[in-house]
């Protein structure tokens, strides 16, 4: 199999590597200057670098302006599209902007509701869904059309990706929806944060036993917790994640000023469990404003020096 | 049915501060089943009102009335006099009933006494809920018969979204989520594999995206 585009990503995966993203939320502000820093502290450890786009529904800088910077700064960035905000003139206009710039990863999903956000009066879109939105992509760069069925003067080359969180109920289709996503034109998946590593095994078990793993790459995604109140909040309150106890019950076992350190202990250990697991394609590690962390938990997992590819 | 909610009586009376006589006007159809703007709520509004205007010393007559619906002319013959005998017009009926009566009635006022707020059903006595939004081109053919339009927060046609959590939506844990229930519904009937089918992208020229919509009915037919 020969990458079909421009996407370090994909080279990687493609070649064979286990890959490693990582990504960065836009600032809530109009300077850059952070968000830079972020990116320039994760650039050796990590492959590409998801921005994502008004996540939990708050106003920030745009995912396509940060991908942008990124891309300028010799980064490869993954650009985070949400079907929330934006109809599917804009959603295809911000596309070719991004294949205008050379960005070739895209990862499609639909976004928090706004009501968690800093705008809980706003309307949302969702004229597209987030499988609709990959098929929006892939028509674009496989066919150079637009959905309104107009041929694209110079079609874009995307690398798509889709989200999975195979701890969402119910779990019976979880396997399902992700056939659907590939189906819908997903190259690669990353998922949701893994705590409770059992289950993501047996999801992955059964991804493989369709096949699914031989059609997208999958990227596992990761964590770190900070704390056991951290721990605590993404058990009871982040919907769709699942924090099992001992992973709580570890975390407030060690002092307080250990904790960090035991959070970042159990995402290594993690990573290392699911390197050895059927049908990982890679890692997508989330360090929520904890970026500087980035680099020792590529290097103690094994994961450094990152491949180059050309 | 509409479904609609009588506005707060503060904000009511500062609508009508200003004009003299006040028809309160029931439409004893949709709205009169969720208890908000029948003929009999037009009455019981009516005598609040009254009795705010004699607190407040205000110079201002306010009839009841009703008719059993306000978005067609036939019903509107019995209630010709008391409209044309006041100002303004407090309709209790919904958007559709209050636009009816300035578009009929050009020299009077209409007031909106309800906030109209969906199209639904009575799930129990004092329960009703959201179940279509006429996006006009139904698809509940496609979705084991419950609407995900209407009845997932972000109108997914491929869901259920990562939120769902244990049958319920992210953004309310008393919100079933559609998804769930699609789902529920497709293996109670033995067909779980169609979720595998993908809803294509949405035409919604069909909803308000494609401007305010009109049927026109062929003569024979109507």
């Amino acid at each position: 199999m020969n990458a079909k585009t421009n996407s370090r990503l994909e080279k990687i995966l493609v070649a064979g590597h286990k890959a490693v993203t990582s990504e960065c939320g836009p600032p809530r502000g109009g300077d850059p200057s952070h968000i830079e820093e972020k990116a320039n502290l994760i650039r050796n450890h990590v492959d590409a670098i998801n921005i994502t786009d008004n996540q939990t529904s708050v106003t920030r800088m745009c995912s396509l302006a940060v991908c942008i910077r990124l891309k300028l700064m010799g980064l490869e960035p993954v650009l985070q599209m949400v079907t929330r905000d934006r109809n599917r003139i804009a959603l295809q206009s911000d596309i070719l902007g991004a294949a205008s710039y050379g960005i070739s990863n895209i990862l499609c999903l639909s976004g928090d509701h706004q009501s968690f956000g800093d705008c809980p009066t706003g309307q949302n879109v969702h004229d597209l869904d987030s499988m609709q939105l990959l098929q929006t992509v892939r028509l674009m760069c496989d066919e150079g059309k637009f959905l309104g069925g107009g041929d694209i003067d110079s079609p874009p080359k995307m690398f798509s990706g889709a989200a999975a969180n195979p701890f969402a109920d119910p779990y019976k289709i979880r396997v399902p929806r992700l056939a659907k996503k590939v189906a819908c034109g997903a190259q690669f998946i990353q998922t949701q944060c893994i705590y409770n590593v059992e289950k993501f095994i047996d999801w992955m078990g059964k991804v493989c036993d369709r096949g699914l793993h031989e059609k997208v790459f999958i990227l596992a995604g990761v964590t770190p917790l900070k704390s056991a109140g951290m721990a605590r909040y993404m058990k009871n309150r982040v919907p769709g994640m699942d924090v099992p106890d001992d992973v709580v019950k570890r975390m407030a076992g060690v002092p307080k000023e250990n904790q960090p350190q035991e959070g970042i202990d159990i995402c290594v250990e993690t990573i290392e469990r699911l390197k050895e697991v059927k049908g990982i394609s890679g890692f997508h590690i989330m360090a929520i404003e904890w970026e500087e962390k980035v680099p020792e938990i590529v290097e103690r997992a094994g994961l450094y020096p990152r491949p180059q590819v050309s | 049915m509409i479904v609609g909610k009588q506005k707060p009586i503060d904000d009511i009376w500062e609508m009508i501060s200003g004009y003299q006589k006040i028809l309160v006007f029931g439409c004893n159809t949709c709205v009169a089943v969720c208890h908000q703007g029948g003929n009999k709520e037009a009455e019981i509004l009516a005598s609040l009102l009254r009795m705010r205007a004699t607190q407040e010393g205000a110079d201002i007559q306010i009839k009841d009335g009703g008719i059993e619906r306000q978005c067609e002319h036939e019903f509107f013959e019995s209630a010709k006099g008391s409209i044309q005998w006041a100002d303004a017009v407090l309709s209790l009926a919904c958007g559709v009933g209050v636009q009816f009566i300035a578009g009929k009635y050009p020299a009077k006022v209409a007031l909106p006494g309800l906030d109209t707020l969906f199209m639904g059903d009575v799930q129990a006595p004092g329960l009703l809920t959201e179940s279509c939004q006429g996006c006009g081109k139904c698809i509940l053919h496609l979705t084991a018969g419950i609407c995900p339009i209407s009845r997932c927060a972000k109108r997914i046609m491929n869901g259920p979204c990562g939120g769902s959590t244990k049958g319920k939506c992210e953004i309310n844990k008393e919100l079933d989520c559609a998804w769930q229930l699609i789902l529920d519904r497709l293996e109670a009937l033995g067909r779980l594999d169609e979720y595998e089918r993908v809803i294509p992208v949405k035409d919604w020229s069909t909803e308000r995206a494609g401007g305010p919509r009109k049927l026109v009915m062929d003569k024979e037919a109507s």
